[in-house]
């Protein structure tokens, strides 16, 4: 037997929120493909450049002005940009909602 | 351009913005967005706020999700944020005005400053606030 492993990568539904979605020509959810919430970034922002800004710093971390979750979990706590990524998860983007009076 | 809250929506507000002081309370608008560019709510989704200040306000981003989700389902969309301040105008702070991420919310603010509550609502674009004129009115079209 072989211990060949099938290295069929993931490819899963991202939602866009309505502000993001003139950066990915109006789609409400794209497809991307990849075995990290990364990987999916990745290939996301390759295919739609101008939504990078939106979602990453200049580092390439996690913008916090965004809230990312695999399906209800908040990516905050799934390891942020290294979140695992298998065939039928859902992640959402959303804007991180804050303010105040001062 | 005009934000309709249901009384019973409204009630809603001002009971969750009331049981938070005195910190700052916070929720979102579920709804729809007219052809006229006018905006009707249908309910209000309360949300702890996660700053737990009476200064500055964090939507819970789990409660957010559960109200996008919930929202498609009824082919509705959240259409807005509501919260309050405790001891100011019902006028958005720079905070307020930096933090706005999308220019088709109404930034509604409720001021519990005074004896009795006062509700207002915004667009914010960029750094431009625009109040939006609010009807206390039943779902529906209310004409001109």
């Amino acid at each position: 037997m072989s211990d060949v492993v099938e290295a069929t990568l993931p490819t899963v539904s991202i939602r866009i929120p309505m502000i993001l979605r003139p950066q990915v020509g109006g789609a409400k959810t794209v497809n991307a493909t990849g075995a990290t919430l990364g990987a999916l970034f990745v290939d996301l922002t390759t295919r739609f450049p101008g939504i990078a800004g939106q979602v990453l710093t200049a580092d390439g971390e996690l913008h916090k002005f965004v809230n990312v979750y695999v399906n209800d979990d908040d990516v905050r706590y799934l390891g942020k940009l290294d979140a695992p990524i298998k065939s039928g998860d859902e992640v959402t983007i959303l804007p991180a909602v804050a303010g105040g009076a001062l | 351009m005009r934000l309709v809250l249901p009384p019973a929506v409204y009630d809603d507000i001002i009971n969750h913005m009331l049981g938070g002081y005195p910190l700052e309370a916070c929720g979102l608008l579920v709804g729809t967005a007219q052809e006229d560019g006018a905006t009707q709510a249908v309910r209000f989704v309360p949300s702890p706020n996660l700053a737990r200040s009476a200064l500055v306000y964090t939507l819970d981003p789990k409660v957010h999700l559960r109200a996008e989700r919930d929202a498609d389902d009824d082919d509705l969309a959240v259409i807005g944020v509501v919260h309050s301040h405790t001891h100011t105008d019902a006028f958005p702070s720079p905070t307020d005005v930096a933090a706005a991420a999308d220019p088709s919310w109404e930034y509604v603010i409720v001021s519990l400053r005074d004896p009795s509550p006062s509700l207002r609502s915004y667009r914010i674009d960029g750094d431009t606030v625009k109040e939006t004129p609010v009807l206390i009115f039943p779902t529906g079209s209310v004409g001109n």
